[in-house]
């Protein structure tokens, strides 16, 4: 990853502990190169992702926020991805209104046989998050 | 809006409840106030005019298991459905005595034409707002002191109720005008609108105001501003922490809020939290097709959901 030489972002990860967080073991098992800008945190279900968590994050210092769960008829609970999807495209929509990029917030949905998707999320989604730059202060980028 | 007739109906109705909620005249003649009427003669203080500016169904769910009456006008109307909707009041012990309004006053804006100036008298006369203060007296047109959701208000007619006190009112302007400001603000430049909120919100003393007065606001001493460990804000005056409370309050009224205004009647920085709130609800219109508190057999959208949805699309990433 060249262009990311040294001046990485900070994005944090909200995945789902069935699927997405399994996709991502899964990539990590298939030693496939990523990207090191994310931080996950693995939380029960997509469902149990408040969209104030992600609002949280940007708000407090993350450049970026991606969430991903369970594809939409695969969730472990059965319907926790539905609600997500949900309150997930409202914040969607409300964050660049406040002045906040849509583009630093992404939702997806990776199983966790998906080691190259999770792969390809993660760099596409840093991609894009540096291509618009950070959102706050160099300092506290640094810290 | 006829205080005689008013009055009349909610005589008619106190028998029957254990109160009858309206508004009399408050401290001084720009002000009215709630009114609890449990005796006849309470109900000989009920007001009706453009002064009634509270939104008195946020009582109700304060009020559960009592029978209670309430006198609204059609925006609150929209919340009494609303509280149906969610299942926190109880159809059968709320009796909705409905007020046709062609418009409320803002007390801020009154002031503001009258410099501030002690007020002696207001009298409304269709549409007009003659204003006595102790050095001159103004006539002002009321939708130029209006709130801004009376300007495009779409329910003048309450949505729901037992008995219907005057006449059924139109519509003012079309029902897609009421939403120009918020696409107005969104031609701006993503810069722009951060600059405006990091400014507007700046103001923000963090009273609580807003969602204390807010009638879909009902968690209230459990609201997750204040009572989580760790807290979600930290007391720190911040605009970072007065942005993460707004958002917190704009993001649990998604597909509730009824657009009432009280929050923004009740802000003491004047600052226009309402638009927040409209924003998502034009999501809300447009993603799940739902307007809240118009169809008490409606559920919310954050409480359904559908296999398919017929309009979120997966996202690409670029």
């Amino acid at each position: 990853m060249p262009e990311l030489a040294g001046k990485e972002l900070r994005i944090v990860g909200f995945l789902c502990n069935w699927c997405s967080y399994g996709g991502a073991d899964t990539a990590g098992v298939g030693r496939f190169k990523q990207p090191t800008d994310l931080r996950i945190i693995r939380v029960p279900c997509s469902g149990r992702i408040d969209p104030l968590f992600v609002v949280k994050a940007l708000i407090n210092g993350a450049d970026g926020v991606l969430v991903s769960g369970c594809h939409p008829r695969d969730c472990h609970y059965s319907d926790g991805n539905y609600y997500a999807r949900r309150r997930l495209e409202m914040l969607k929509q409300f964050l660049p209104f406040m002045g906040i990029d849509g583009k630093r917030f992404h939702y997806t949905w990776v199983s966790a046989s998906e080691g190259q998707r999770w792969q390809k999320v993660v760099t596409d989604f840093t991609r894009q998050v540096h291509g618009i730059g950070p959102l706050h202060e160099k300092k506290e980028a640094a810290k | 809006m006829n205080a005689q007739e008013l009055r009349k109906a909610a005589k008619e109705v106190l028998p029957s409840v254990d109160v009858v909620i309206g508004q009399r005249a408050g401290f001084d003649p720009l002000h009215a106030e709630p009114c609890f009427a449990t005796k006849p003669e309470d109900v000989d203080d009920f007001i009706a005019s453009p002064l009634c500016v509270h939104n008195l169904a946020s009582y109700l769910p304060s009020l559960k298991g009592k029978k209670v009456a309430v006198v609204v006008k059609g925006c609150d109307s929209r919340t009494v459905v609303q509280f149906l909707e969610e299942g926190l009041i109880k159809r059968e012990n709320v009796t909705v005595i409905g007020v046709p309004c062609s418009g409320i006053i803002s007390v801020k804006k009154v002031l503001e034409r009258v410099s501030h100036e002690p007020i002696q008298s207001i009298s409304f006369d269709n549409e007009t707002v003659t204003v006595k203060t102790n050095k001159r007296e103004e006539k002002i047109p009321l939708l130029e002191v209006a709130p801004g959701k009376c300007t495009t208000c779409q329910y003048p007619n309450p949505l729901i109720f037992d008995v219907l006190v005057g006449q059924k009112l139109e519509p003012r302007g079309s029902a897609e005008a009421v939403y120009d400001d918020i696409r107005e603000f969104e031609t701006k430049s993503l810069e722009e609108r951060k600059e405006y909120w990091e400014k507007t919100l700046g103001r923000c003393i963090r009273c609580y105001a807003c969602r204390n007065a807010c009638p879909l606001c009902v968690c209230q001493e459990s609201c997750i501003a204040e009572t989580r460990d760790p807290h979600w804000m930290s007391q720190k005056d911040d605009p970072k922490e007065k942005m993460t409370f707004h958002m917190i309050h704009a993001i649990h009224l998604a597909g509730r809020c009824t657009e009432c205004g009280e929050c923004e009647r009740v802000c003491p920085m004047d600052i226009p939290l309402g638009q927040l709130k409209k924003k998502i609800n034009m999501g809300m219109k447009e993603l799940y097709d739902y307007v809240p508190g118009i169809n008490p057999e409606e559920k919310p959208p954050m409480y359904v959901f559908k296999v398919e949805e017929d309009k979120i699309e997966e996202h690409e990433l670029s």
